[in-house]
């Protein structure tokens, strides 16, 4: 088990908190061994692993989004709400099959509604994910990829996903995900991460790898009085009191990167152990490392609590903006036609370099692919790779692909048309007023990095960089996901039907009740009376008017 | 309860040795007789053995096998020459004087189907031996009564029937580490080769009534759901027997269901005590420490405790490596898991001899007593499966019943039919193996997605949705009739007014 909690204050004065927890099993599931005994590796997700034939398994659950033109870029982006993807050994005959079964099982280990990921949600998309594990041949008919921005995450999925861990919460960087602060932040996202790895560099078996991960980004800035300073136990309400036995290595790493060249604007205490320098995401940023492992750490104090101080307010008018970000919006009016425009920035100087946008929207959004347009510095922008499969009314949803080559200091717009189809009225889901979330686009690239890299040993570096590892120096590898829509169907009157079942019964019930009154009504012959006071009254008046009397 | 009428025939042969003939047989030797005992389970249900039996004398193959020196000789010598069908049972009668019996001991039951029976003078005291060997080997009335426990009215069944597994068509079994003092032990434990060399031989010989799947884990920081009491005399922790049913609980919620399967889990957990609690016993109802250290909890599974010894000196470097002694613990968990599946061997009377089950873990006759209770639970299980089916179709009248649904209860029907009709026959094999095949179809008959019944309308409702209708035009006819009571009363009392 390998542990490790990454501390970096983000520009705009949050502090975002990466947690990532490694496990390894030396196991090699391919060779069919009947008896599964399981040390550190959770058994419940080992089994799905080995009953379904899942090679590669990436689920995300997130609540919020991540800013990445505030925040800069993130060590793993994931869409709003809950995103699945996952690659099947090529000997399992029937993936649809699989997927669904794998689905549901999900669903109920980690108390998400995944059980409502189904075929019209589920895209196989050609380009944007490729295996991030050991893999030859990427035959893309063995993933499957779904995103289901309606979810909501809270405690019960942390719950079962703290469950996973050898440590559990007992102890370890474990203790500080306590849920009533993990959930009183900005964004929360937790992931779970299974990736076949080479078990030693000469690569000759294979072990699976397990990572789990979870980011929160709190806002201290609002909170906490217009300061930015913040410690452990500020931000979770707990301090690291001891290590988890069972972890070989357990390091928390704080961002104190300079920034503008100033340094010694910041300071943390206690004095970390060690200063690592690392290159992530093409810029330097320099790490206060402090390894739980060595016993020195805990000798001074029974608790590690890492605070930070800025020295000096620092003036947040210069925000660095990442190399690439992404926007999206719904565009038009009125409930029959509208617009999804995206706007993809690539804010390097002088290099151009293609993404790839994975654009998923549901069937009742019907996309008129003719009206499909991208526009860079005012002219036509031709994609030099499409992949369109148009969606079948409550059976697929619409997947495009494109691999657009981006200018260097520019801004590029996407914009696609669509017309919103009626619903049958039980396919509405409860509340429908609030709209129909369509996920998140995904924008894969390789950014070309503005300081140069070098090759570092994937072992020795910390754990948040090796997820995805570059090919070579000048570029890294980044995944977006833009802001999930929100669109407004048609939605009928709901109560509707009842209305007039309740109009149309009184209008019958009256009228019944008059024929009912005229058949059973008995005539007598009024016999005539004096009246009673009104006559009188109307006699009198009657004659002083000089009319006749009644 | 759909009434369930089961006759299961048992083929018996009797084997008479030389000398050890009876003198008051009814026949002479070869001849056929049949006896039938009535077990009746509630008013609709019941079951009726039928022993058919073959009396015969030796042939020279056996005559020469049971002249070995010992009873486990000579049943071992005995084995090729029987008739091996699952269910079937050979009694060889040895003359009182023999010696192959050791003094004392009048029955012998062997590794597989055969069983040695002392002739005990007349036929009539040889039949009622009889019946109690062959009660040992196939089943007893209330091995049939555990399994038709459902139908059992309450407070009639003895406690043990409650603790035997439900027939299904498979087990998980998980052997499960707990560890919940990480820092202080390092626990190892060979669970692989003990799989391979205590479970894998018991299930091999399992496979036959369900399809088993066994793994493992180690879970750290794991605790139980209770804090042990210090016991000053003895320096060490005690668990009372009554706190047991709660030290599962807070355990349960990690071990991790089994969401890829649908079949019940057996764990297994061997629980080593943190060290702030060690050693720790369990104490029985009488306060006296259990030798085993493990208790089992009924159709869940089991758990032992296995205590670390204190280091020799206190100042020994933590975490303290510790080895787990394998066999004693697969000893227990195996005691276990056979008391889980019914496979007791307390009920035998004191002049029997019963053969160890050997490496195997398991007699072959003691699979036949298996085979038998899950033949007669299955076929209750169907029975009241399409039952409670039928029901939820008369409940909700229009309902749609799928082609394959229909189906499937077609085939379940056949099958619970053959498998009725097999039992009836004697082919306990061919018996089991339809009634799992009836199981399976009624369950997916029962447990078909269309078959739920909130997917129909119910009556209430519709007369809500009509109730704005109903109403107003119930005000006339009520106030009319309200007008026709008053009139008639006017009209009663008028009368009385003149006078």
């Amino acid at each position: 088990l390998w542990e490790e909690l990454l501390l970096s204050p983000l520009p705009t004065g949050d502090v975002a908190a990466t947690f990532q927890f490694r496990t390894r099993w030396d196991v090699d599931l391919q060779r069919g061994a009947a008896v599964s005994h399981y040390r550190l590796f959770p058994k419940a997700l080992g089994r799905l692993v080995a009953a379904l034939g899942v090679r590669e398994l990436h689920l995300a659950l997130t609540q919020g989004f991540w800013r990445t033109r505030y925040w800069g870029q993130p060590p793993l982006q994931a869409p709003a709400g809950a995103e699945l993807w996952v690659w099947f050994q090529p000997t399992v005959t029937d993936v649809d099959k699989a997927w669904k079964e794998l689905s549901n099982i999900l669903s109920g280990i980690f108390c998400a509604s995944l059980n409502f990921i189904d075929s019209t949600n589920t895209v196989i998309p050609t380009a944007s994910f490729k295996p991030l594990g050991l893999a030859n041949g990427t035959d893309h008919h063995l993933l499957r990829y779904a995103v289901l921005p309606r979810e909501v995450v809270c405690t019960e999925n942390l719950t079962p996903w703290k469950k996973l861990l050898p440590c559990v919460s007992k102890a370890g960087l474990a203790v500080l995900l306590k849920a009533e602060r993990l959930f009183h932040s900005s964004y929360h996202s937790q992931a779970v991460h299974i990736r076949p790895i080479c078990r030693d560099a000469s690569c000759l078996a294979v072990s699976w790898e397990l990572r789990q991960t979870l980011t929160v980004v709190f806002d201290f800035f609002s909170s906490g009085q217009g300061k930015k300073d913040w410690s452990l136990f500020k931000m979770f309400s707990r301090t690291l009191t001891d290590t988890c036995p069972l972890a070989s290595q357990s390091k928390v790493y704080v961002d104190i990167s300079p920034k503008n060249k100033e340094k010694e604007l910041l300071e943390v205490s206690p004095p970390p152990t060690s200063v690592h320098e690392a290159i992530v995401q093409g810029d330097k940023k320099t790490y206060a490392v402090y390894d739980l492992l060595s016993p020195s750490l805990f000798n001074s104090s029974r608790s590690l609590n890492v605070q930070l101080k800025w020295k000096r307010p620092q003036d947040s008018s210069e925000m660095p903006i990442p190399t690439l970000h992404a926007q999206r919006y719904v565009g038009g009016y009125g409930l029959q036609t509208g617009q999804i425009c995206t706007l993809i920035y690539n804010t390097h100087p002088y290099r151009a370099f293609p993404v790839i946008l994975l654009e998923t929207v549901p069937w009742y959004l019907r996309l008129y692919v003719h009206t499909l347009t991208i526009i860079t510095k005012g002219k036509e922008n031709k994609p030099s790779y499409i992949h369109y499969q148009p969606a079948q009314d409550r059976r697929r949803p619409h997947l495009l692909e494109m691999l657009i080559q981006l200018p260097a200091n520019s801004v590029t717009k996407i914009t696609i048309q669509f017309e919103r189809a009626l619903l049958k009225w039980t396919e509405y889901p409860p509340d429908p007023n609030h709209g129909f979330y369509v996920g998140s686009s995904v924008l894969s690239a390789l950014v070309p990095s503005v300081t140069a890299m070098k090759d570092m040993d994937v072992e020795q570096s910390p754990l948040f960089t090796s997820l995805f590892p570059s090919s070579d120096g000048s570029s890294y590898f980044v995944r977006l996901y833009t802001e999930p829509l929100l669109v407004n169907l048609p939605t009928p009157d709901f109560s509707m039907p009842y209305n007039v079942i309740c109009l149309t019964c009184t209008v019958v019930a009256v009228c019944y009740g008059s024929f009912y009154n005229l058949l059973t009504r008995t005539f007598h012959v009024e016999e005539p009376s004096r009246g009673g006071l009104a006559k009188r009254l109307a006699n009198v008046i009657r004659k002083f008017r000089g009319v006749p009397l009644l | 309860v759909a009434p369930v009428q089961v006759r299961l025939v048992v083929p018996m042969a009797v084997v008479f040795g030389p000398g050890s003939v009876p003198g008051d047989l009814p026949r002479p030797l070869p001849f056929r007789d049949v006896q039938e005992m009535e077990i009746s389970v509630n008013l609709r249900t019941s079951v009726t053995s039928r022993y058919e039996m073959r009396y015969r004398s030796t042939t020279g193959q056996e005559e020469a096998a049971l002249a070995a020196a010992t009873a486990r000789e000579a049943d071992a010598a005995l084995h090729p020459l029987q008739d091996t069908t699952l269910g079937s049972l050979t009694m060889y009668v040895v003359p009182d004087t023999s010696s192959l019996l050791p003094q004392g001991i009048n029955v012998y039951v062997g590794k597989h189907r055969c069983a040695l029976v002392r002739a005990g003078g007349s036929l009539a005291a040889l039949q009622a031996r009889l019946r109690e060997v062959t009660q040992v080997m196939s089943f007893t009335a209330s091995s049939i009564a555990a399994a038709l426990s459902d139908r059992v009215p309450d407070g009639q069944l003895s406690p043990d029937a409650r603790r035997y597994l439900k027939s299904s068509l498979g087990y998980e079994i998980t052997f499960s580490l707990l560890n919940p003092d990480p820092k202080s032990h390092t626990v190892d434990w060979d669970i692989e080769g003990a799989v391979n060399r205590y479970v894998k031989p018991v299930l091999d010989k399992l496979s036959l009534v369900a399809n088993f799947s066994v793994d493992s884990q180690i879970l750290y920081y794991a605790v139980l759901g209770v804090t042990p009491r210090y016991d000053k005399e003895s320096s060490s922790f005690l668990l009372s027997a009554h706190s047991l049913p709660h030290v599962i609980n807070p355990v349960e919620a990690r071990l991790g269901s089994s969401a890829a399967s649908l079949y019940p889990v057996l764990n297994f957990l061997l629980y080593v005590p943190e060290r702030s609690h060690s050693p720790l016993y369990i104490q029985d109802k009488d306060g006296a420490p259990v030798s085993t250290n493990a208790f089992h909890s009924p159709r869940w599974g089991g758990i032992m405790v296995y205590n670390v010894e204190a280091p020799a000196s206190p100042q020994a470097s933590l975490p303290l490596h510790v080895d787990v002694d394998m066999a004693r613990v697969m000893e227990v968990f195996l005691a276990q898991l056979r008391l889980l599946f019914g496979l007791s061997r307390e009920e035998v009377p004191p002049e029997f001899l019963l053969e160890g089950p050997g490496n195997e873990g398991l007699a072959d006759w003691e699979l036949d007593h298996l085979l038998w209770a899950h033949t007669v639970e299955n076929i209750a299980t169907v029975s009241t499966t399409l039952t409670s089916l039928a029901q939820l179709l008369d409940k909700i009248g229009n309902i749609v019943i799928k082609n394959d649904v229909a189906s499937e209860v077609y085939r379940a029907v056949a099958s619970v039919q053959s498998a009725v009709t097999k039992l009836s026959l004697g082919h306990l094999h061919a018996a089991f193996q339809a009634s799992k095949e009836a199981v399976t179809s009624s369950e997916k008959a029962f447990f078909d997605p269309s078959l739920l019944h909130l997917l129909y309308f119910p009556d209430d409702q519709k007369f809500a949705i009509y109730i704005p209708l109903f109403l107003p035009m119930a005000v006339p006819i009520l106030l009319s009739l309200a007008k026709i009571v008053r009139e008639t009363r006017l009209h009663k009392k008028e009368p009385t007014k003149m006078d």
